[in-house]
């Protein structure tokens, strides 16, 4: 970036601008699991608001949540490792006004307990948040069961649900105290491993409302959860190449700001999607159906191929898996490539 | 809307859970589908519930300190629509809309569309465990509400079952009362052959609940039973009640064919016949 220009970023810290395509990026950042950030928004929310309750399944230690056990026992409760009966139990406790944030694995809500999840939680709109750590192939070294590569696909096939997957540990926190303010469900989903701080709190975070956090004109990389980062990065290296790229930080899948995605779409001619999940019945299925059904662009999806993948480093697995920013800068040039 | 007047008399409560029995054989009739067998078999404890035991108000539907009442086992819902129909909670006329389209009377029971429904059940194995977490509410808020919620023998083959059972003895919930339809049949077979789940009583006392084994058609048993439950203290009840599927209906009584299927008017008829006899 020249230094008389105007920065091209919104919300994004300059310390994590200066650093984007350098190693330190995973290295030297301000870095956390987004679990931790859900753990850390969960007890402020509490000492604000008695009605919170929160539900875990013998993975608070994991997730954090024995913070909130600590501090608030008597709104604290452990099913063990029965998701299920976590799930329906926080449906009965949303019925008498309680907002119970019912916390575990990304494969557990969305699998494990699909069944609560849906019937007793979204058919009767049940006050309740799923708050699911271990999104996509985050949990690298714990492998494949513990890999919740389809949890944002799953969760938006159900009717009426707010799925929310935010990109770093501020917009987590947002992410989690919007929620309690929303009346109905909502999924949300976090990382196991660690990612940087990317924004700060003036990230005008709103449930439904994506956030263009790069502007740019040759094309679009709409993101969420922890492959927003890849993506600034992934326009860093473009930069470099001298495309102007934008990047669209869209932490809320469902509902899809579809106005967001046609100006983008519009305005730039070409768009990729990136998300740590199941390529098909995620963001990138979502985009490509306002596309197609509005205004058919140029357009690639950056996610997981029909594949299990397996147990190793994050950032190896990103890079394996056909995730990192390397590749998603391959998919933005393929794309400006097919618009002219 | 006529008001009817509780609590009832065992005799009266007798008499109620007759013309339930009527409501449920002349809705299935009109909708020409549902679940007669365990509607019918679960009529009595419905019908003392409603009518006797629990802290209501049909005027208010939302009561934040009402009673909670579940029928887990959802599909025998011609029952709980017949009994808020009975008690107050909307007019009778609907009973004849059950399962049709814009109809507040779902095929399942459905929180959102029929006044008094307090969750949402269909899929077996989630209303003890929707129960349970109204019964921790209550604990919580210091409420002195009860919960009640009935399940069925077939639907104890559901692993969640368990792990409700677990929990409402962890947390000691005293405010949470669960019966079970033993009716001993189940939409494919008898339960012994479908999934042998004896000895349930040992079951229940091993995961920690205080077991009470009833006649679950002997409406002072019932009522008994019930009353006692909502004092009883440290550990949530199960009342075991022993019941005959498709009870009142002679062609219907012990024959697992009915547990899904509609009878036509000619046996419609020959039900309401031997009921209000």
């Amino acid at each position: 970036m020249s230094k008389n220009t105007i920065s091209p970023y919104r919300y994004v810290r300059p310390d994590i601008l200066s650093i984007l395509t350098s190693d330190d990026l995973f290295t030297k950042a301000e870095r956390q699991p987004t679990r931790y950030s859900y753990a850390e928004a969960i007890l402020e929310l509490g000492a604000k608001n008695p009605d919170i309750v929160v539900l875990d399944a013998d993975v608070s230690k994991s997730i954090k949540t024995n913070l909130f056990a600590e501090r608030f026992p008597e709104r604290s409760f452990n099913f063990g490792i029965a998701e299920q009966n976590m799930m329906a139990a926080a449906a009965g406790m949303a019925t008498t006004g309680l907002i119970p944030y019912a916390s575990t694995y990304a494969v557990f809500a969305s699998m494990r307990a699909l069944d609560m999840v849906r019937n007793s939680i979204h058919y009767p709109r049940l006050n309740v948040k799923i708050a699911a750590s271990h999104g996509g192939i985050t949990p690298g070294p714990d492998g494949v069961t513990h890999q919740g590569q389809e949890d944002l696909s799953i969760m938006r096939a159900i009717a009426g649900s707010t799925i929310i997957a935010p990109a770093d540990p501020t917009t987590t926190k947002l992410a989690v105290w919007a929620a309690a303010e929303y009346d109905g469900p909502v999924y949300l989903s976090f990382t196991r491993d660690p990612v940087p701080v990317l924004f700060d709190m003036d990230y005008p975070f709103e449930i439904g409302k994506a956030v263009t956090v790069r502007d740019g004109k040759d094309a679009t990389i709409i993101a969420n959860r922890d492959l927003v980062v890849q993506s600034l990065v992934a326009a860093e290296l473009l930069a470099g190449q001298g495309l102007d790229v934008r990047v669209i930080d869209c932490h809320t899948l469902k509902p899809l700001d579809i106005e967001v995605v046609l100006q983008a779409a519009h305005e730039t001619g070409a768009i990729v999607t990136a998300e740590n999940n199941m390529y098909y019945g995620g963001l990138g299925s979502a985009v490509a159906e306002v596309l197609v059904e509005n205004h058919p662009i140029p357009m690639k999806r950056i996610g997981v191929r029909d594949t299990f993948a397996e147990s190793g480093p994050y950032l190896e697995l990103l890079k394996k898996y056909g995730l990192s920013a390397e590749h998603i800068v391959k998919a933005v040039e393929e794309v400006i490539e097919r618009k002219s | 809307m006529e008001m009817v007047q509780a609590p009832m008399s065992i005799e009266e409560l007798e008499k109620m859970a007759a013309v339930i029995r009527c409501d449920i054989i002349e809705m299935i009739c009109t909708a020409a589908a549902g679940h007669p067998g365990g509607s019918l078999s679960s009529a009595d404890i419905v019908t003392a519930l409603y009518f006797r035991i629990m802290r209501i108000d049909p005027e208010d539907p939302g009561w934040p300190d009402r009673d909670r009442f579940i029928l887990s086992k959802g599909h025998a819902c011609p029952v709980w629509y017949a009994a808020l129909a009975e008690r107050g909670y909307f007019d009778k006329a609907h009973l004849a809309t059950l399962r049709r389209l814009d109809s507040i009377l779902q095929g399942h029971p459905t929180m959102n569309k029929t006044p008094g429904i307090d969750m949402t059940v269909g899929s077996l194995g989630h209303g003890l465990s929707a129960g349970l977490g109204m019964a921790l509410s209550g604990k919580l808020r210091k409420k002195d509400y009860h919960v009640w919620v009935i399940i069925g023998d077939g639907e104890s083959q559901e692993g969640s079952i368990w792990e409700a059972a677990m929990a409402a003895s962890k947390w000691k919930l005293d405010n949470l009362t669960a019966i079970l339809d033993y009716n001993h049949l189940q939409n494919d077979d008898s339960v012994d052959k479908v999934m042998p789940i004896d000895p349930l009583i040992d079951k229940w006392k091993a995961f920690g609940w205080h077991v009470i084994e009833i006649d679950g058609h002997n409406m002072k048993d019932i009522v008994d039973a019930l009353e006692a439950t909502r004092s009883f203290k440290g550990m949530p009840t199960m009342i075991v009640a022993n019941t005959v599927k498709g009870k009142g209906v002679s062609f219907m009584e012990n024959v697992c064919e009915w547990h899904g299927k509609a009878p036509c008017q000619e046996e419609a008829d020959k039900a309401l016949t031997e009921l209000r006899r």
